[in-house]
Order: structure tokens, then sequence, then C-alpha cells
């Protein structure tokens, strides 16, 4: 039976998400034990104990220099050894939405998939997570040793880093070339490198009402950009071509979990909402008093979207 | 080659949702199934490759019970040879490894060379199943394509990496990929395939047919269960701002600003 809880903490451009921070001072809250870190490639991990490791585990090896699956499922399934962690958490995006699956077969480990929230039950850690499109919560309990979970971004809050620092022992997964099974030929990067929707903390969603891409690139882009918000859209506004398929919030889009989330003319299909529902703090603007989103908006505002949308973004310029 | 597609009922997306007493599960009886979503786009890829000469047979299997039925035919109706399905009680609270077990015996007793299912099941939105079948049959997989090409014995295939990263994989079948929306669209049945899909086969398979022992599937062999289901908490009702444009767009942001706190 292991002990404590390791943070699977994901790297970008050298330096820890946003999501390493949120997950290590959750996993320290939940006063389940020591809390470590796992870090899989390079990078600088200096920061890593002041949010809450006590240790780092690092498996560095060329074969996870970009991410395969068969060589980061080998690597974490090092790391959770190494660890003796009997709670491994991930957020809940590319890779280790990817790997989990497989490492929980290959491991024996239980998985919760995207949870919302987790709680510390007598020393046993629970997570909850949405069913049905968000509209039922159920408890995941692991009934295994080991238990993973992936958590949904923005799920918990990040306060300052209270000090601290971590000792890094490097783990050797016994890495070969081997274990490269799917290679990566190709990365394209976005043009513009907005936060991704499912980690973004602002959105500013359009729905089909916006009616050409002109005008929703000229409307909606502006007012994103005076508050850092990324772009989001209605499955409708996607299949019109006002938007991209990587913008689309829903059930088959992405689900986000920001504390700001913005819909413009989107009415408030129960396929959106399942995506956003979760949002801190929902804006609408609709020209429908009866539009059904107003019944999850925290503040409503009834009306024309081209006439709305021009002066919110003056008065948010404002404010930044 | 022998394209293998997971095929899974899920309730209607715009059906309400009520809770059993134990609240471990949701109540069936008078919900409306669909064909998940993405399992569409896996069958009708599967369809588009066989039509290209890639493949020879597209099979679906299923882990269900005689209810998914009307749902199996109506991939059999698209265009799906002929239908697997794996029914047993011994199957009875199985969590997804029980069931990715279940179809990986049954994937790999038809000896499929590439495996197409969704990303996730628009049910639980478990996004578990497919990459667990990978790790049981020990071949590569890939997540959330949105493009597939296959070569002989590869493969080549995009998706979004997170980011907004487009990423171009390459790997050796047999695979296993999920789909993301973007890849096809999917065909409705016609008539004629109504008509010839009462003629193609849906075999019902037991454990004993695809030699799994009892104990690796079930609620014995899970590693998770669920409970304490309920609804989420209801939203506080909104707020409605009344006024002209200017004024209603000044509130906003000073209510966004001061009472929010989120700008
Ligand atoms: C299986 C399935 C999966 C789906 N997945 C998704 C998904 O992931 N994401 C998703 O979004 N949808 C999804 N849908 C579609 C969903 O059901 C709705 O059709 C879609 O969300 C509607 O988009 P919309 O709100 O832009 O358009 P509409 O429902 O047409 O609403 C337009 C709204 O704009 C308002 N409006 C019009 N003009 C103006 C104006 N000038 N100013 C202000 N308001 C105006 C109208 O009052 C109306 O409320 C899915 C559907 C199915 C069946
Ligand atoms: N009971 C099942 N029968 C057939 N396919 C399934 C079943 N459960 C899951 N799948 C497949 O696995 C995908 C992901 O499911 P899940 O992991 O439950 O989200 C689905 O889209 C199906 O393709």
């Amino acid at each position: 039976m292991g002990n404590g809880i390791l943070v699977y903490c994901e790297f970008e451009n050298g330096s820890p998400r946003k999501t390493a921070y949120e997950l290590l001072q959750k996993a320290v809250a939940l006063g389940a034990g020591p809390v470590s870190a796992l870090v899989i490639g390079g990078g600088d991990t200096s920061t890593l104990g002041a949010n809450g490791a006590t240790r780092v585990f690092q498996v560095d090896a060329p074969q996870v220099a970009s991410y395969s699956t068969g060589a980061y499922v080998k690597a974490l399934a090092a790391g959770i050894a190494a660890s003796g962690a009997a709670t491994v958490l991930a957020a809940a995006s590319s890779p280790a939405r990817d790997a989990f699956p497989r490492l929980s077969a290959r491991i024996g480990a239980g998985f919760g998939v995207e949870v919302t929230d987790l709680r510390n039950e007598g020393g046993k850690i629970v997570g909850r997570r949405p069913v049905y499109a968000g509209k039922a919560l159920v408890d995941v309990n692991i009934l295994s040793a080991v238990g993973l979970f992936t958590v949904r971004p923005n799920s918990f809050p990040v306060a300052a880093a209270s000090g601290g620092s971590a000792a890094v022992v490097a783990v050797d997964a016994g890495l070969t070339d081997a274990d490269v099974d799917v290679k990566v030929i190709d990365r394209v990067a976005p043009a513009n490198k907005a936060i991704d929707l499912t980690e973004a903390d602002r959105i500013v969603s359009g729905g089909r009402s916006l009616k050409t891409k002109e005008q929703f690139d000229e409307v909606l882009r502006p007012l994103a950009a005076a508050i850092g918000a990324t772009v989001g859209a209605s499955r409708a506004a996607v299949d019109a071509g006002l938007a991209g398929h990587g913008e689309q919030v829903g059930q088959t889009g992405k689900v986000v979990n920001p504390s700001l989330y913005i819909a413009f003319g989107i009415s408030g299909a129960i396929q959106h909402l399942a995506g956003m529902r979760t949002s801190r703090v929902i804006v609408a603007v609709n020209k429908d008093a009866d539009a059904p989103i107003f019944q999850y908006a925290t503040y409503g505002i009834v009306g024309d979207l081209f006439e709305i949308a021009p002066l919110l973004t003056a008065e948010l310029r404002k404010h930044s | 080659m022998k394209i293998g597609v997971c095929l899974k009922q899920v309730p209607a997306t715009d059906t309400r949702i009520r809770v059993n007493a134990d609240a471990t599960a949701i109540l069936t009886d008078d919900v409306k199934f669909e064909i998940n979503p993405y399992d569409e786009y896996a069958l009708e890829e599967a369809l588009q490759l066989k039509a290209a000469g890639k493949a020879t047979e597209v099979i679906t299997f299923t882990l269900g019970g005689a209810d998914a039925d009307p749902r199996i035919r109506d991939g059999l109706a698209r265009g799906a040879d002929r239908a697997v399905r794996i029914d047993d009680p011994a199957l009875a609270g199985s969590d997804a490894l029980g069931v990715a077990r279940a179809l990986a015996a049954a994937l790999k007793a038809e000896g499929v060379g590439l495996v197409l299912a969704g990303r996730q099941a628009v049910d639980g939105d478990g996004s578990a199943v497919p990459a667990m079948i990978a790790e049981l049959l020990g071949c590569a997989q890939v997540s959330w394509v949105d493009k597939l090409t296959i070569e002989g014995e590869s493969f080549t295939a995009q998706r979004a990496a997170g980011g907004g990263v487009r990423e171009v994989v390459t790997g050796s079948l047999p695979a296993v990929v999920t789909t993301d929306k973007g890849l096809n669209t999917p065909r409705y049945a016609t008539l004629p395939g109504i008509m010839k899909a009462k003629a193609k086969p849906i075999a019902v398979k037991k454990l004993a047919d695809l030699a799994l022992d009892a104990s690796s599937v079930g609620a014995g062999a899970a590693l998770v269960s669920f409970s304490n289901m309920g609804q989420p908490a209801a939203r506080p009702a909104g707020r409605i701002l009344k006024g002209d444009s200017a004024s209603v767009v000044a509130e906003l942001v000073s209510l966004l600003h001061n009472e929010a706190k989120v700008i």
C-alpha cells in the first residue's frame, strides 16, 4: 500500500504549467501524506518545491523529448513505482488524457477521469466528476492500491507559492527507441498563441447569430483580446464556418472551466451547456429574453450583440 | 485487413437524467438511445477506408444487452458487414478495464488490424476504454484523430495535441485510433441499407466464447466504483441588467470588476 500523492507536472517551454501548481497545492491541502512531483523530460524544477513538493522524481531521456504514448506510459509507470505514492494526479490535458487510461491498465490502478473535485475520506482520496454532459455528478472510489486521477484544469485555486524546496530524484525508466511507438513527424503551432480553451481562465464565445466569419472576427476577437480571453464558439457557429473546429465549446467540442465565460448570441442548447456550465461567472448577451442560456447566466443582457459587443470592448479596454 | 469499430449506445444528448435509488447510475427505462456520436465518425471512417480498398471487412463490436441491437442494426444499415455483441451476466458491474478486456478479447479473436473507436462515450465521458484496449492488445494508440491515412502496414494521423498545436504522427498497424469531430461527415442509413441490414448477422458472444475468465471482468474485478450520483447544485439565479445599451454595459463591467472580481 502506497503513501502520499504524486503530481505529474506538465512542462511547457522548459517551465511547469500553471496546472502543476494547481495540483501540487491541492495535493498539500488534501493532507494525505507527502506530496511529490513527477517530471518527464527536462526543465526548470526549482519552483515545484515552493508549491508543495517535497521530492521531484524526474525521468529524462532522449525518448521523452516529445510525446509518444509508449515512452510516456513507461516513464509514468517508473516514476509512480519510484515514488511509492498511493494517489497520482495529472491535469486533464493532452498527454495525461492519452496516457493515463493505458497506464491504468498497465499497472492495475483505478482511474478517475476528469474529476472536478477531490476529497480525503479517512485517508482515501475520492474524486467527483461530471457525467452525462454535466447533468449529474458522481463520486469515483478507488478500489486498487494505487489510484489515478486526471483533473479538469482550473478546478482549484492557485495561491502564491509559500516556500520550501524539493530534492530531485532521477528515475531510470529503461527507455529504448522501441518505446517510441508512434512518431511525431510534424507539429504545427497555432498562428496566434492563445491559451488553450480547456485551460483558459477567460473565454469569449459566439454563436451562429454572428452570421459570417468576418463579423465573428471583427466583433468578438478584439473583445477577447481586450481582456486576454480565448475565443470559443457554438457548434452551429463552427459548422457554419465562423470559427475553427478547435474553438467549439460543448459536449462534442471542448469542455472548459474558466472563471469568466461570455456568450454572445448563443441559445444555450444542452450540448453547449455541457461544455461550459462549470464556468464560475457566465455572462449572456442574447436578443431573446427567453433563451435558455439566461437560466445559467450570472449576468444577462437582453439586446443585440452587434450593439453590445463594441460598447463592451471599449469599456473593457478602459480596465486593462 | 479487417477493421473493428467499437460502437456503444448512449442516451440521446438532450435526455433528461434521473438517478437510481442507490445513486450509482441513471435510470434507463424511458431514455432514448443513440449511437455515440464519436462512434459514428469511427464507423464512417471504416466504411470510407473499405470503399478505398484499404479494408476487406468492417465489423462493429458492442458490449451490451439486446436493447443495443437497434443501434447495431443502424450501424449495419449504414454499411458495416457484420456485428459482434458481447453479452454475459458476469460482465455486470464492469468498470472501463473490464469492458476493455471483453472488447479486446473479441477484437483479437477476429484478427482485426485497425480498431476505430470514439474519443469518448458521451454518457460517462470516460475516454478510457480504447487506450485500455490498445494496452491489452499491445498495439499503438492515437487519440482524437481528425485525419487518417492508411498505407500498407502503416498509418499517418493528424490530431489536435492541446495548446492549439496540431500534430502529424505515424506508426504501424495494428493500432487503436480514436476519433474527433472533423474526421468526416457520418452518413445516415438509406432504405436499401436498412433492408440489407436485416440479413446481416449480429453474433452474440459469451465470455466462454472469448476464452475470458469471469473473474477478470464484472464488479469483482473493478478497480473503481461509483457512488453518490446526484444533480449538480443549481446555479444561483442570475441577474438581467436593465437599461439602455451604454448603461448596461457600464454596469456589467463594474459588476465583473467589483462584485465577481473576474476582471
Ligand atoms: C449530438 C449533438 C452534439 C452537439 N454538440 C454540440 C457542442 O459540442 N457544442 C455546441 O455548441 N452545440 C452542440 N450541438 C448543437 C446544439 O444542439 C445547438 O444546435 C447549438 O449549440 C446552437 O448554436 P447557437 O446557440 O449558436 O445557435 P442557435 O441555437 O440558433 O441560437 C442562436 C441564438 O442567437 C440569438 N441571436 C440571434 N441574433 C442575435 C443578435 N443580433 N444579438 C443577440 N442575440 C442574437 C438568438 O436569440 C438565439 O438564442 C450538438 C447537437 C447534437 C445533436
Ligand atoms: N460497451 C461498449 N461497447 C462498445 N464500444 C465501447 C463500449 N464502451 C466504450 N466503447 C468504445 O470506447 C469509446 C470511448 O468510451 P469511454 O472510454 O467509455 O468514453 C466509445 O466511443 C466506444 O467506441
